[in-house]
């Protein structure tokens, strides 16, 4: 494995990072109330009386959200917590209602995990999940509508977020990005968060600190707030390990401090120091007994569960003849590798996913469609598979017929019927074409029989435009060589 | 007694079910009290036009036979209950204003079952108190006030003097560290503080939220039980309300006590507490003895711890349930230059000084570096409080003590002014009851020399509430109490 290391004429060194992952779990209602999630509603309207804070109010758990919880831990190979405790977080902001948050502290509903990622130079990473626990979403601030007043939605206060803490096993900015990636797969293989880190229903902090190459001293750290992509995630990351090296080459010490990703600049600022942050006065939340979770709920969840992208991986290898890469591709997202599935039943697999991955996938790029709103179905692809593989069409004709595939909709046997593309494959008819070539070419005859045998590419090439395209290459090359002895 | 308001519960259902008179009638009798009691100032809001309506429906379902378990009796009700439409406090400036959206569980089962609002009652802040003196509408007056004015206890005060004065049926109350039981005593009527999950929370104000009770208060102990009849019951809006049937708790009002073993804690007859109340408790365990039950001497032996501990947890989650009161969504605000000006001015000049007090020191023992050796401390020590009573309850079926150390004293009490732990120290026999979280009713047992009501506790196992009502019966039958 190739070793991340900050080099600089006056030493080597290597970051140490571990992040923490706010996802948005995907539900009906809230966390702690029956208000709706929908995202993107008009300001303030799915908002209960819990919501706001009012008083008197109480939370109720909403299973649902413990199901996704417990699901994502099951996807991280983690340890599924039987006694959790929710506690309050205090702290006065009015994105939080009731100035308190309400999540899990001492006791989370997901214990130690561990993912796996792939690295560029073919080599794998473990990387550790410290935890998982759940928690209220807090309300969205709007400061630039007024230059004097700040105003708040309260649609987002309470909706259900798993925060998903890393052990500090990062050691370089790709193993970073290839994890977040990984993990928004995993998640939205489940079902459990969508992941869209731009619109912040995943976010992310980094926890970064530097240390001698080799050492293992843990150091001063900052954790990075305001990383909302995989690119930024890197960039910060990166950013922030070289801002920290070059503080120390210069004599100087780190203090533990929180830091702002600036995604204009690529750089992080400084926001405050750890030891003045606030004192959020931890205790259980009085209003809501221990999460009990027996087995059978636990093994109902389990029943739930979906083949993950690792899995799906290894099976595309194994049991389908895939390349490693093509696999990895394939299953990065679950509709992709459904869409391939479909697709490639009852067929040569590696065609197929040469399809999607070379002519399909260019088409959706260049069309900017996204997969299900596909006008090529997988049915589709796989019956203009089948017309290649039974020499209905030659390779050639299929690259127009599923450009008319994608302008139009249309079934591929129908295409190539109507436009009268079916390939020649009758001995006669392709023995008549060719003579007729020859016929008329003489000096070129001459000239092959006299050695010139690579005017056979010539000769195929007019007998193919003399037929449309619709002759089949293999059996003029073979009818021409003996014909031209 | 021939006044409509000297009625009890009982007495009125069976009168209005008779048509000896309507219910326009009975809730006229208390709107007319409640004008005579004004000094009192047990209200801060009447409701005449709500109660008045409620009565009309009544009258038309008695006509019909359609009445329902309560129909026609009109309450008071604590101004900690948020009540739909109607203005609710929690006697605090900084919510002074507040009209709930909506109604809390226990009132509106009150009212589906008949029941209507007469009024909200007065209370020490955000139940923050033990004389009522904390309101924001003022002092409360004890009405066995004679020369002097005296308070009816606290918090739920204002609850207390209303069922005493007979300016209402009955009324709500909720009990956190003894708001039920001290006021009932010192006024001279029965509360019933129910074990902690018997009633829901929902739409109550919080104060602390693991010990907050709500219950009933009323003249006697039967009326308790047709109250609490309705006001018990599995709230899913309320998480930490019991899924449990409730039973009808007036069918063991008349059971005798033969055989019933009552226990008295050796720790709550500390020195100096007073002759007249340790007689008062004598003379409630020989009513129980001459009934057949059998006297056993317990021990409690962490009941020493219970106030320190009491003053650690409950003001440590009143200082984060009370956070909401920010003045930025609904309540009084008082603007400031930035977000954090604001939370101060508006919570500087909403709040009052003994809930201030109560922020500051649960926030302090929450804090990083005292959590530990307070806020865990405290829950430890609950634990061994609630063993106590596990171990005792081998030995008893019912504890019996006195509700409170003293008769209710004078307003503006120099002592319990300067120092508000002489005012704390009122509570020693009520908070181990919510700490352990079990089912305690105060009764009048007789009067003091001075003619103040002095008041006895009965404590029962938890969900166990009708061994408490049974032996309540008997010592009310027998105390030969005559209420104000």
């Amino acid at each position: 494995m190739a070793e991340y290391v900050i080099e600089t004429p006056k030493g080597k060194w290597e970051m140490v990072c571990g992040l923490e992952i706010h996802c948005q779990i995907i539900s009906k209602s809230k966390i702690f109330s029956g208000a709706s999630t929908e995202f993107g509603d008009d300001a303030n309207v799915n908002v209960s009386f819990v919501d706001a804070g009012m008083p008197g109010m109480l939370p109720v758990l909403n299973k649902e959200c413990v199901r996704q919880a417990v699901k994502t831990g099951m996807g991280l190979n983690a340890k599924i917590n039987k006694y959790s405790v929710f506690s309050r977080k205090n702290y006065f902001y009015p994105d939080t209602p009731q100035n308190y948050q309400i999540t899990q502290f001492e006791y989370p509903l997901v214990g130690e995990g561990e993912v796996f990622i792939d690295l560029k130079d073919g080599s794998t990473r473990r990387i550790g999940i410290e935890r998982i626990h759940i928690e209220q979403d807090a309300a969205k601030s709007i400061h630039d509508l007024n230059p004097k007043k700040s105003y708040i939605d309260l649609n987002r206060a309470g909706v259900g977020l798993m925060e998903i803490v890393t052990k500090p096993d990062f050691r370089s900015p790709e193993e970073v990005g290839e994890f977040l990636k990984k993990l928004r797969s995993i998640v939205r293989y489940l079902g459990t968060c969508d992941g869209n880190m731009d619109e912040g229903s995943m976010r992310c902090d980094a926890s970064v600190s530097v240390r001698p190459a080799g050492s293992s001293e843990l150091r001063a750290r900052a954790e990075v707030k305001n990383v909302n992509s995989v690119k930024f995630a890197m960039q910060a990351v990166e950013f922030e390990a070289k801002r920290q090296v070059e503080l120390y080459e210069a004599g100087e010490t780190m203090q533990q401090q929180t830091r702002h990703f600036d995604q204009t600049t690529g750089g992080t600022k400084f926001l405050r120091l750890k030891e003045f942050s606030d004192d959020y006065r931890y205790f259980p939340e009085p209003d809501l007994p221990p999460l009990v979770l027996d087995d059978e709920f636990i093994e109902q969840v389990r029943s739930e569960m979906v083949e993950l992208p690792d899995a799906k991986k290894a099976r595309f290898v194994k049991d389908m003849g895939l390349t490693a890469y093509d696999a990895a591709v394939l299953c990065e997202n679950k509709e992709t590798a459904d869409f391939f599935e479909k697709a490639a039943k009852g067929r040569d697999a590696k065609k197929v996913a040469n399809w999607i991955m070379g002519d399909f996938f260019a088409m959706l790029n260049a069309k900017r469609l996204p997969l299900e709103k596909s006008p090529v179905t997988p049915e589709m692809l796989g019956q203009l598979v089948d017309l290649i593989t039974s020499n209905v069409i030659n390779g050639k004709t299929a690259k127009d017929v599923f450009a008319i595939m994608a302008e139009t909709g249309e079934n591929p046997e129908k295409i190539v019927e109507e436009k009268g593309w079916k390939q020649v494959t009758d001995t006669g008819a392709i023995e008549s074409l060719i003579d007729k070539i020859l016929a008329a070419n003489p000096d070129n005859v001459a000239a092959y029989k006299a050695g010139k045998v690579n005017l056979m590419g010539w000769f195929v090439g007019q007998v193919m435009k003399e037929s449309k395209g619709t002759a089949n290459p293999a059996m003029v090359n073979q009818i021409l060589k003996q014909k031209l002895g | 007694m021939n006044e409509l308001t000297d009625l009890t519960i009982a007495e009125a259902l069976a009168g209005l079910k008779n048509k000896k008179f309507s219910a326009t009638e009975l809730t006229k009798a208390y709107l007319n009290k409640m004008e005579e009691g004004r000094r009192f100032n047990a209200y801060v809001l009447e409701t005449p036009e709500i109660a008045l309506k409620a009565a009309e429906k009544a009258d038309k379902n008695y006509a019909s036979g359609t009445a329902r378990l309560l129909e026609g009796i009109p309450l008071g009700i604590k101004d900690l209950f948020c009540t739909k439409g109607i203005r609710t406090t929690a006697c605090s400036h900084i919510i002074d204003n507040f009209i709930p959206p909506y109604e809390s569980t226990v009132t509106q089962r009150l009212f589906d079952a008949g029941a209507s609002c007469l009024g909200k009652l007065s209370m020490d802040e955000f139940a923050m108190g033990g004389s009522n003196e904390n309101s924001c509408f003022g002092p409360v007056i004890n009405p066995w006030s004679k020369d002097k004015n005296l308070v009816p206890g606290g918090s739920s005060g204002g609850s207390a003097a209303a069922v005493c004065a007979g300016m209402c049926a009955g009324a709500t109350g909720t009990d956190t560290g003894g708001s039920i039981r001290q006021p009932a005593a010192f006024c001279g009527i029965t509360g019933m503080k129910p074990t902690y999950g018997r009633c829901s929370r929902y739409g109550i104000m919080a104060f602390a939220s693991s010990l907050d009770q709500a219950g009933p208060m009323g003249k006697d102990v039967r009326d308790c039980a047709l109250l609490l009849n309705v006001m018990a019951g599995y709230d899913e809006k309320d998480s930490t309300s019991v899924r449990k049937e409730v039973p009808d708790f007036t069918k063991v009002l008349g059971q005798n006590v033969q055989g019933l073993k009552i226990g008295i804690p050796a720790e709550y007859r500390p020195d100096g507490l007073s002759k007249e109340i340790s007689e008062a408790w004598d003379k409630a365990a020989a009513i129980l003895k001459a009934h057949g039950a059998e006297i056993v001497n317990i021990s409690l032996p962490h009941t020493k711890y219970a106030l320190p501990v009491y003053y650690i947890i409950a003001p440590a989650e009143a200082s984060s349930n009370l956070a909401r009161y920010d003045g930025v969504r609904y309540g009084n605000r008082v603007e400031g230059a930035s977000i954090s000006d604001l939370y101060v001015n508006t919570r500087s000049a909403g709040f009052g000084k003994e809930v201030k007090r109560r922020i500051m020191v649960g926030t302090y023992v929450l804090s990083a570096g005292y959590y530990d050796a307070y806020y865990v401390k405290a829950q430890k020590v609950r634990r061994l409080i609630q063993n106590d009573f596990k171990e005792a309850f081998k030995l008893c079926d019912v504890i019996l003590t006195p509700t409170s150390p003293v008769t209710a004293f004078q307003i503006g009490d120099k002592s319990m002014a300067e120092n508000p732990i002489n005012m704390y120290l009122n509570d020693i026999f009520t908070v181990s009851v919510n700490l352990a979280g079990l089912p305690a009713m105060s009764l009048p047992i007789g009067l003091s020399s001075d003619g103040l009501p002095l008041g006895m506790q009965l404590i029962g196992r938890a969900f166990d509430e009708e061994t408490v009502f049974k032996a309540g019966y008997v010592l009310e039958q027998d105390a030969g109490f005559k209420r104000k």
